[in-house]
């Protein structure tokens, strides 16, 4: 079951506050889809370039992990240059697609965005461990614990619901259920599913309440998350890397607000 | 990170006493009490086994005094209940609870991390947290590393670690519910031993609820007996109380040591006692993958010094050149020859099985854990394709077997693979009972959940109201049919998934390990019933790490291997 225990790795990456990454990359991703255009996405991409070969996780742990955005911004792209918004010279058309000056320019803006959206969040995301991030929003930001690890918690039987899955089907065939539509199937086999988590899920309430959880004692906590100066600098990396990609695209002339 | 074993010295926590005056509780919705009227003191540090028939109410003590059986929204309460003199519900962390189910009492990723939870929520220091950990994961005899993932855990280790939690949160009563019932037997053994060792360590009061009485003999010093509806039936030493009340708890199901749970007589009039070993029966002549199984099996016996296994498979590949003529029972319904079987395709679990199912005739599945047993029966049930070689049904079994245009793929009909079958065709031909009762259940209610089949079948009113009346009755499940049976009792769920396979009349009974956890009274009345079933020509294949299960019943042992050496073929090369 991998939803709960990503491998712990030893790369700079790994041993950073989860909380420090949603952060940066929350702060990344909201300055950047202010506007676009292919300077500031170019820009923020160079920047976070640097950030990539610091975080530590070597070209094939990269690309491995970041497989799907490079499939999906050449693919957003293509859509883009095919049926985005017509200007300048026309070169090619057929039926509703229009490649032109306007589509390709948007195109390019459109790939360049997305992964300089995408790689990071992916980078920052993918090696966080659901443990460590409910500690950080139990520690760091202070929500509440019965929220976050009622949460984590239940994370856990996420895995199991594949497993249930399965075995709901076995039982629906071994009992003359398997006959009747796809559609119909899927719901009783759905509403099982359902029953049989909400059974798991009170078994789980009791066994935390059988180990002092949601009692009157304040709670502490085994595992510290500390929130030091490399966690500041990783969120002030992410809204500086924003700021200039934005500032370079207003000097050029090319910022084009996203509203209107 | 303070992560690391450190054993210091632990400060003994004081035992707590359990107090019981006058005390009832009644679960919402239900108008019956599940305990009344109970009057019972349990001083600090003693060591008890808690008995009863099914139904006594002991899960729901002890949950009480592990304060949470909630408030009053979840039940009526009356008289009064203590740990330490207070109400168990703010004494939270003194009194400690280990429950059946091991995959519902792991709540964190890592081994390390779901330890301290319990410390976490007591609010200890984190210093000592980690001491703690590393104390209790000693106690428990698991030597794992802190961040060892706990969903790689066998069930004997889950609930070991389960114990390390409660052992590390230091309290003054450690309470068992049934901590061995979900576990085969080398996890009961191992479960068993590290409680041992964690009531010898401490002077905590120690409670433990369970039928198989000879597990705990060892360490408890008092046996109490409840009574269903309320009140004690027996209590002292234990000696005294299994002499004096032997017949008695047999007969409520307690599993009392040196008794048969069938009186001494033979489950089939006609099956002479099986002997130990030797039933095992490959089809005599059939592919050369069999042997192949048999010798992994067989160096697997040897390593693990089970020589039982050794044995039973020495005696098949024996009863390759012998005539194969002892159990010409019946016809031959079903037929295996180097059949590979994958629970999810590509991972093959078990290869080159060999076996004939007849009528009336009864097969033991057995071997290690993770040898592919359960996969085998899924397989051999038609709910799962094979991934190699041949299940073929006869033409006695596959009769009235519609062919599909969909499915006819150029073969003869009726087809003769299971897996090929409509659902509703298997329905009369192979049932299948898992091995969690409550993952087959489909429906809200005993009744509907006998009915469901029967009206896939498209029978008649009649005769659903007939065939469910004789099963319920039969099984004892004539009082509950507007239960829900998640709601039923570990035995109850077992006699509903034995009764809602069978009520279809399958000529061929598949069960996964259908005496796991059972009380002994449920356990003589499964091998009853499924002797019952062998006389009327039905052929049974149980999945089963129950050795008197076995020898009651099975006319052969199919022992599957362990692990595949990792050198084998992938299994789609030797699809057909």
């Amino acid at each position: 079951m991998t939803v709960l225990a990503p491998p712990r790795g030893t790369q700079r990456i790994h041993s950073i506050n989860p909380v420090a990454k949603l952060a940066a990359s929350l702060l990344l991703s909201a300055i950047l889809l202010v506007t676009i255009d292919w300077v500031s996405a170019a820009v923020a991409l160079a920047l976070e370039s640097v950030l990539f070969v610091w975080a530590g996780l070597g070209p094939r742990a990269f690309f491995r992990r970041t497989f799907a955005i490079w499939i999906a911004a050449p693919l957003a792209g293509l859509t883009t240059l095919l049926y985005g918004v017509t200007s300048g010279q026309v070169y090619w058309q057929f039926w509703l697609m229009e490649i032109s000056d306007g589509s390709i320019s948007l195109a390019v803006a459109t790939v360049l965005r997305i992964l300089a959206i995408g790689l990071p969040a992916v980078v920052l995301f993918a090696t966080i461990d659901p443990t460590d991030l409910a500690d950080g929003l139990a520690q760091v930001w202070h929500l509440p614990s019965r929220f976050v690890l009622g949460a984590l918690a239940g994370m856990r039987l996420i895995g199991l619901f594949l497993q249930d899955w399965r075995q709901l089907e076995l039982a629906r065939r071994a009992r003359g259920l398997g006959d009747s539509g796809r559609v119909r199937r899927f719901a009783g086999q759905a509403f099982a599913l359902l029953v049989l988590s909400i059974r798991r899920g009170s078994k789980l309430a009791t066994a935390m309440e059988a180990r002092g959880f949601g009692g009157s004692t304040v709670r502490t906590w085994a595992r510290p998350s500390p929130f030091g100066a490399r966690e500041w600098l990783l969120v002030v990396a992410g809204a500086v890397i924003g700021a200039v990609a934005i500032a370079v695209a207003v000097a050029t002339g090319s910022f084009n607000l996203i509203i209107g | 990170m303070p992560r690391r074993h450190d054993p210091a010295t632990p400060a003994p926590p004081p035992p707590a006493g359990l107090r019981a005056a006058g005390w009832g509780w009644r679960h919402a919705g239900r108008s019956s009490w599940a305990v009344r009227g109970l009057d019972l003191v349990i001083e600090p540090g003693e060591r008890v086994l808690l008995l009863g028939a099914s139904g006594a109410g002991k899960s729901t003590l002890v949950q009480a005094f592990a304060g949470v059986l909630g408030g009053a929204d979840e039940g009526e309460e009356e008289g009064t209940l203590e740990v330490a003199g207070l109400d168990p519900r703010h004494t939270r962390g003194r009194a400690g609870l280990v429950m059946q189910d091991p995959d519902s009492q792991i709540v964190l990723a890592r081994v390390g991390d779901d330890v301290a939870f319990g410390c976490e929520n007591l609010g200890v220091p984190r210093p000592e947290i980690w001491q703690r950990v590393g104390r209790a994961l000693g106690d428990v005899g698991l030597d794992l590393s802190l961040d060892h993932p706990t969903s790689d855990l066998s069930g004997g280790q889950k609930q070991r670690v389960a114990l390390a939690g409660v052992v590390a949160m230091q309290p003054g009563v450690l309470l068992l519910d049934e901590p061995t019932a979900n576990l085969d037997p080398e996890g009961v053994v191992e479960v068993r031993d590290a409680v041992a060792a964690v009531v010898r360590e401490s002077a905590a009061t120690f409670v433990v609820i369970e039928h198989r009485v000879d597990i705990w003999l060892d360490v408890v010093d008092r046996v109490v007996v409840l009574v269903p509806g309320g009140g004690v039936l027996a209590d002292g030493d234990p000696a005294t109380v299994l002499g004096e009340q032997g017949d008695e708890l047999a007969r409520s199901g307690v599993w009392v040591p040196g008794r048969d749970p069938l009186g001494g007589r033979p489950a089939r009039p006609t099956h002479a006692p099986r002997p130990h070993h030797g039933m095992a029966e490959p089809v005599a002549g059939a592919d050369r993958r069999i042997r192949g199984t048999a010798e992994r099996a067989d160096a697997r016996g040897d390593e693990s010094g089970s020589s039982q296994s050794t044995r039973a498979v020495r005696a098949a590949l024996g009863a390759e050149t012998a005539s194969p003529a002892a159990d010409q029972r019946g016809g031959v319904l079903l037929t295996a020859r180097g059949l590979d079987v994958a629970r999810v395709e590509g991972t093959t679990v078990a290869r080159g099985i060999g076996l004939e199912l007849r009528a009336g005739q009864a097969t033991a599945v057995t071997g290690p854990n993770g040898a592919g047993k359960t996969t085998l029966a899924l397989t051999l049930a038609g709910l799962i394709p094979p991934a190699g070689g041949v299940l073929e049904a006869s033409a006695e079994l596959a009769a009235g077997i519609r062919p599909s245009g969909r499915r006819r793929r150029g073969a003869s009909s009726p087809d003769t693979s299971p897996m090929a079958w409509r659902s509703r065709e298997l329905l009369t031909r192979i049932g299948m009972v898992f091995q969690d009762p409550e993952h087959q259940f489909v429906t809200g209610s005993v009744r509907a959940e006998l009915e469901i089949s029967l009206k896939a079948l498209k029978l008649s009113a009649e005769e659903i109201e007939e065939r469910i009346a004789e099963v319920a009755g039969r099984l004892r499940l004539d009082g509950l049919l507007s239960a829900n049976p998640y709601t039923l009792s570990g035995g109850e769920k077992r006699r509903l998934s034995v009764a809602s396979a069978l009520v279809a009349r399958p000529r061929i009974l598949v069960l996964d390990e259908p005496t796991f956890g059972q009380d002994s009274r449920t356990w003589a009345e499964l091998v009853r019933l499924l002797a019952e079933q062998l006389a009327r020509g039905t052929a049974v294949v149980a999945v089963t790490h129950d050795r008197a299960f076995v020898d009651a019943l099975a006319d052969q042992e199919i022992v599957v291997g362990a692990e595949l050496p990792a050198t084998t073929e992938p299994a789609g090369a030797v699809r057909p």
